[in-house]
C-alpha cells in the first residue's frame, strides 16, 4: 500500500470519526443520560465495532471479487455503483430511522453498523480498496506473510479506517462531554450529509479515473 | 431543502430552549361551528414592540367547510437532534394540521409568508382510513420514526379503537397504523412520550359517537368515557402497563411529560370526577418496574344556583370546575391548569412533582362568573381559559376560550364567544397582559383553540439531551 493510500485511510477515518450521525453523538447522549463518563468510553468501542464490520463487509467483498474478477473490472463496476449511491444520498431527504435510546452495547454496535452501512461508510474506500494491491511488510509483520492475500488487505484497510474513526470521535465525544456541551451542536453541526454525498460521488469519480 | 446547519428553532436540551428568543408570531386554529365558513388558521402579532401587537395580521381559510381543526402541530422539533437518527438540518416550517370533524389533514408551510400561511398538501380522510384505520385525528407530535398523528375513532364504519398514526416526515404520507400490539387500549386522545427513555404514553376521552354530538349524560354518569393511563414501549411499538385512575375520574385528557429527559414522569389532566364533580390533575411516575399514577391536584366544584347552569349541570347545583387543558413550562418548573367550567388558570409551582403548590391563579370567563378581561372590564365573558400554551423562555402563556363545538354549545348555550388572552408569568406574578385581547370580530365568527408559537413552544418539542 502506498502512503497516500494510508493517508487517505486515516483522513476517512477522522471524516467518518467526525460527524456526529456516525456515532460519538449517540455516546455523548448515553453519557449525559445517566452522568456517568464510563459509559460514553463504554459505548465508542461498541459503536467503532458496528462501523468495522459495515467497512469491512465491503472491503472484504471488494478483495474476493478482485481475486476472480479483473481488477479494472472491479474498478468501474465499484465506481459506477459508488457515484449512483452518492446521487441518490445528495438528492434523496430521506433520513436514516431508528427509534431507541436504551440499547444494550450489542444493540449499539448493530445499530452503528446499519447506520455506517446505509451512508455507504465502506464504499467511500472503494479508490483506496481497489488501488492497494499489497500491505506494506513494515506495517504488519503479521500480515507480511499474507502481503498478497486480499482478506487480510482488506482486514488490515477496514483496521486502519475504524482506528483514525475511533480515535476522532472518542476525542470528540470526551470533549463535548466534559467541556464544550451541546450547544455547539447549534452552530457547528454542518450538514455533513450533502459533504458526505460530494466524497462518495468523488470517491467514486478517482476510482473510475484510476481504472480508465 | 435541506439547511446547512441546524435549523435555528432545534435546541439540544430544554436548558437550551429556555434561552430561546421571545416568538413573534402564533398560529391559532380557528372553527366555524356552523360550518357555513372555512376553519382557518389565525396568525397573531405576539411582539410588544409592534404597533399591531395582539391583533390578528394574518389568516388563512381552508378550502372546505365543517373541518373543525382543534390540535395541530410541526413538522420538526428538537427531536431531530436526538442521536440515533439524527436530521437536524430539515426544517421548522409546516404545521401538521388536522380537522378533528372531517377527518382531512392540512399541511401549511409557514416559511415564506409567516403571516399568510399557504397550505402544501391536503390528506384525505380516506387515505388516514385506507393506511392506518383511523379517523378524527387529534395530537401531532414531532418524532423519531415520522410524525405521530393520535386519532380518536375507528374507520370504514368502526367507531373504534382510536390510535396513532405514522405520517412521513418529509412527503406527510400516512405510513400505517403505529401501534404493533395494543392490548386492551380501545380509548384514544393525547399521545407524548419520554423520548430518551422509549416509552410514550396515552390517554383516554372517548370515541366519535360518545363525543360528536356534546358529552352524553347517560355515558358519563355511567362511567363509560375514558379513565386511564397506557404505557408503551415506543421501540417495539408495544403496550407495555395500562394505569386506571379510577372509573369516577371521567376523561384523562392532555399529556405532558417532564421535558428533562432523565426523568420520567408527568402529568395528565382529569375532566372531572362523577362523585363530586371536581377536576383533578395526575402525576405519573415509576414505581419499581412499573408505572404508578398519584392524583396531586384537587380542583373542587363551586356551588351555584340552578338557575343559573346550563341544563346540562343544572341538576347538580354546582359548576365542575372541568380542567380541559394543562401545560408544563420548559423547565418543568410551573404548571398550568385550565378551568374551563370556572373561568380560573392556575398556576402551580410543581419544582416537587409530587407536591405542587399553587402559585397563582388568574378568572376570566366562566360559566357562573362571566368575568371581563381588563382590557374590556364592560364584557362579560362566556368560555374559559381552554387550551394553554407556554413560550419556550417561560415568560408568556397564551390561552384560548373554545373546547370543543358541541361542548361549547352545552356548556355555554347563550354563546361561548371568541377571545384570547396572554398572562405574564414571573416567579413574582401572574397576570393579565392588558394590551393583549382580540376577541370577538378578530375571530371572524370563529371558535379559536389551539395556539402554536413560531419557533416552537412548551408542548411541541422534545427533548434527547439533558
Amino acid at each position: 500500500m502506498k502512503d497516500g493510500s494510508l493517508a487517505a485511510l486515516v483522513a476517512m477515518g477522522a471524516f467518518h470519526g467526525l460527524n456526529p450521525a456516525m456515532g460519538w453523538l449517540f455516546a455523548v447522549a448515553r453519557g449525559l443520560q445517566e452522568r456517568s463518563r464510563a459509559l460514553v468510553l463504554q459505548s465508542l468501542p461498541a459503536i467503532a465495532a458496528g462501523h468495522a464490520a459495515s467497512v469491512g463487509a465491503v472491503a472484504v467483498l471488494v478483495a474476493l471479487t478482485r481475486s476472480v474478477v479483473a481488477t479494472q473490472a472491479v474498478a468501474i463496476g465499484g465506481g459506477i455503483v459508488l457515484v449512483g449511491f452518492g446521487l441518490w444520498r445528495l438528492l434523496s431527504r430521506r433520513h436514516f430511522r431508528w427509534v431507541g435510546m436504551r440499547i444494550s452495547l450489542w444493540q449499539l454496535a448493530a445499530w452503528s453498523f446499519l447506520m455506517s452501512s446505509a451512508h455507504g461508510a465502506g464504499l467511500m474506500l472503494l479508490p483506496v480498496l481497489t488501488s492497494s494491491g499489497t500491505v506494506p511488510a513494515g506495517h504488519h509483520h503479521g500480515f507480511a506473510s499474507a502481503s498478497g492475500n486480499a482478506v487480510s488487505a482488506a482486514i488490515f484497510v477496514t483496521g486502519v479506517h475504524t482506528l483514525a474513526m475511533l480515535a476522532v470521535a472518542g476525542i470528540i465525544a470526551v470533549a463535548v462531554y466534559e467541556i464544550v456541551g451541546l450547544a455547539i451542536l447549534r452552530r457547528a453541526w454542518f450538514n455533513l450529509d450533502r459533504v458526505w454525498a460530494a466524497a462518495l460521488i468523488t470517491a467514486g469519480a478517482v476510482t473510475l479515473v484510476a481504472a480508465l | 431543502m435541506a439547511l446547512w446547519k441546524p435549523d435555528p428553532t432545534f435546541y439540544a436540551s430544554p436548558r437550551d430552549a429556555v434561552s430561546a428568543p421571545p416568538e413573534k408570531l402564533a398560529y391559532v386554529a380557528a372553527f366555524d361551528r356552523a360550518a357555513e365558513k372555512p376553519d382557518a388558521i389565525a396568525v397573531l402579532d405576539v411582539d410588544p414592540g409592534s404597533a399591531s401587537y395582539g391583533d390578528v395580521v394574518g389568516w388563512t381559510d381552508l378550502p372546505y367547510l365543517g373541518d373543525e381543526l382543534h390540535h395541530f402541530g410541526w413538522n420538526a422539533c428538537s427531536s431531530a437532534l436526538c442521536p440515533y437518527a439524527p436530521h437536524p438540518h430539515v426544517e421548522r416550517r409546516y404545521l401538521i394540521v388536522p380537522g378533528l370533524r372531517s377527518s382531512r389533514v392540512y399541511v401549511i408551510d409557514t416559511k415564506d409568508k409567516p403571516t399568510a400561511p399557504e397550505i402544501i398538501k391536503v390528506l384525505e380522510p380516506d387515505e388516514l382510513a385506507k393506511r392506518a384505520g383511523y379517523s378524527r385525528p387529534h395530537t401531532v407530535h414531532c418524532g423519531p420514526e415520522g410524525l405521530y398523528l393520535t386519532a380518536l375513532g375507528g374507520a370504514n364504519g368502526e367507531d373504534g379503537p382510536g390510535g396513532i398514526a405514522l405520517l412521513d416526515h418529509t412527503s406527510f404520507d400516512v405510513l400505517g397504523r403505529w401501534e404493533v400490539d395494543r392490548g386492551p387500549q380501545y380509548f384514544a386522545y393525547d399521545a407524548w412520550w419520554h423520548i430518551a427513555h422509549d416509552v410514550l404514553i396515552t390517554s383516554e376521552w372517548g370515541t366519535p359517537s360518545m363525543i360528536e354530538d356534546g358529552v352524553v349524560g347517560e355515558l358519563l354518569l355511567g362511567r363509560k368515557y375514558g379513565h386511564s393511563l397506557h404505557f408503551w414501549d415506543l421501540r417495539k411499538r408495544r403496550h407495555v402497563q395500562e394505569v386506571d385512575l379510577g372509573d369516577e375520574h371521567q376523561m384523562v385528557l392532555e399529556l405532558r411529560p417532564a421535558h428533562d429527559p432523565t426523568k420520567q414522569y408527568g402529568f395528565a389532566g382529569v375532566v372531572v370526577s362523577v362523585e363530586d364533580l371536581s377536576a383533578s390533575v395526575w402525576l405519573w411516575h415509576r414505581d419499581g418496574d412499573r408505572w404508578a399514577a398519584t392524583k396531586v391536584i384537587t380542583i373542587p366544584a363551586e356551588p351555584a344556583d340552578a338557575s343559573r347552569l346550563p341544563e346540562v349541570i343544572a341538576p347538580f347545583g354546582a359548576v365542575p370546575p372541568l380542567v380541559t387543558d394543562i401545560d408544563l413550562s420548559v423547565d418543568d418548573q410551573w404548571l398550568y391548569v385550565s378551568c374551563w367550567g370556572t373561568g380560573e388558570l392556575k398556576r402551580y409551582d410543581v419544582s416537587d412533582p409530587f407536591h405542587p403548590v399553587e402559585a397563582g391563579s388568574v378568572r376570566i370567563g366562566g360559566i357562573v362568573g362571566r368575568t371581563p378581561h381588563p382590557a374590556a372590564p364592560d364584557l362579560p365573558l362566556a368560555g374559559g381559559p381552554q387550551m394553554v400554551e407556554v413560550s419556550r423562555d417561560g415568560k408568556r402563556v397564551y390561552v384560548t376560550n373554545s373546547l370543543y363545538g358541541s361542548w361549547d354549545d352545552q356548556f355555554y348555550p347563550d354563546g361561548v364567544g371568541a377571545w384570547m388572552a396572554k398572562l405574564d408569568s414571573t416567579a413574582d406574578g401572574f397576570a393579565l397582559d392588558e394590551r393583549f385581547f382580540p376577541h370577538g370580530d378578530a375571530f371572524r365568527g370563529r371558535r379559536p383553540h389551539q395556539t402554536r408559537l413560531q419557533g416552537g413552544d412548551a408542548s411541541s418539542d422534545s427533548y434527547c439531551y439533558p
